[in-house]
């Protein structure tokens, strides 16, 4: 049975994953973002699309 | 020379390969996560800790990641250092703000943890403390390849820096034994097997190979950018000598 009711440590375990969710989104988007900026960049310095 | 690094050391062939693994540890990390937590949320609260020892779903693999990654950060060093591979160095550099990620998440949600249990945020006991100096590495490494311009040297200092922090694993790993902490000793990695029972191991193992699949995936897509990165640096240098 699921068991999302953390009675009185809400205000600890809630946190937790919250922060968990927003490090690995930031992750996720700075290494997206890095990785696409650098590549049109490359691309429109260099002859053809990358690999 | 060891295979892995031999065939990864050629630019076009790890873009090659790079270019279809990374989505793929993406999504083994998505659906490694998405079962980690069922079981996480369906497991019965501890008889000690409550609802709690959820917490250590989240923090345990984060721990654990932030060791893994300073290996790789140490070993790229090294390739980069003595056999001079430049994706080893770009390696070194993508895998940094990664792994100061999963340390920060590793204090603060270990920290979140600590306050009901321990009844204290934060405590100099060895093994948070070794871990709070392991940061303090993330974070020069990082700092110290941002100050320098010249990138030959930022990558020289970068990966003996890197290396001296190694040292620092095993004071981690081994603070519980060495020292009288208040932070729990090893409980998964033992002699005679892990001391939990399957309703929290399986998450937490699950959840761990989650964190690993998604390293994977965003060290790659990095990797790349580094490598991008470089390319268009190069082919601007050549376009203002000509």
């Amino acid at each position: 049975m699921l068991d999302l009711d953390p009675g009185p440590y809400a205000a600890f375990i809630w946190p937790a994953y919250g922060l968990t969710a927003l490090v690995f989104l930031g992750m996720i988007a700075a290494s997206l973002n890095r990785a696409r900026r650098w590549r049109k960049k490359a691309e429109s310095l260099t002859r053809g699309p990358e690999a | 020379m060891f295979p892995a690094p031999a065939f990864l050391s050629n630019p076009e062939r790890f873009m090659a390969f790079s270019r279809w693994a990374a989505p793929m540890f993406g999504v083994i990390a998505v659906v490694l996560a998405l079962a980690g937590l069922w079981l996480g949320f369906t497991a019965p609260e501890d008889y000690q800790q409550g609802d709690t020892v959820r917490i250590m779903f989240i923090h345990v693999p984060a721990a654990w990641m932030s060791m893994f990654v300073y290996a790789c950060l140490g070993g790229a060093s090294f390739l980069a250092l003595v056999f001079r591979h430049a994706l080893a160095d770009a390696a070194a550099q993508a895998a940094a703000p990664l792994g100061a990620a999963f340390t920060v998440l590793a204090l603060a949600t270990g920290s979140l943890w600590g306050r009901p249990m321990w009844g204290a945020w934060w405590v100099w006991d060895a093994r948070l403390t070794s871990v709070l100096v392991l940061l303090l590495f993330y974070l020069a490494y990082m700092a110290l390849r941002a100050s320098l311009d010249d990138e030959a040297k930022a990558a020289r200092a970068g990966a003996i820096l890197a290396l001296v922090g190694v040292v620092n694993l095993p004071i981690v790993h081994w603070s519980v034994n060495w020292w009288n902490t208040l932070h729990q000793g090893a409980s998964v990695f033992r002699k005679g097997g892990p001391a939990m029972t399957v309703d929290y191991l399986y998450p937490l193992l699950l959840l761990g190979l989650a964190y690993m699949a998604a390293f994977g995936s965003l060290w790659l897509v990095r990797i790349r950018a580094e490598v991008w990165r470089r390319r268009a640096e190069a082919a601007a240098l050549r376009a203002a000598r000509a």
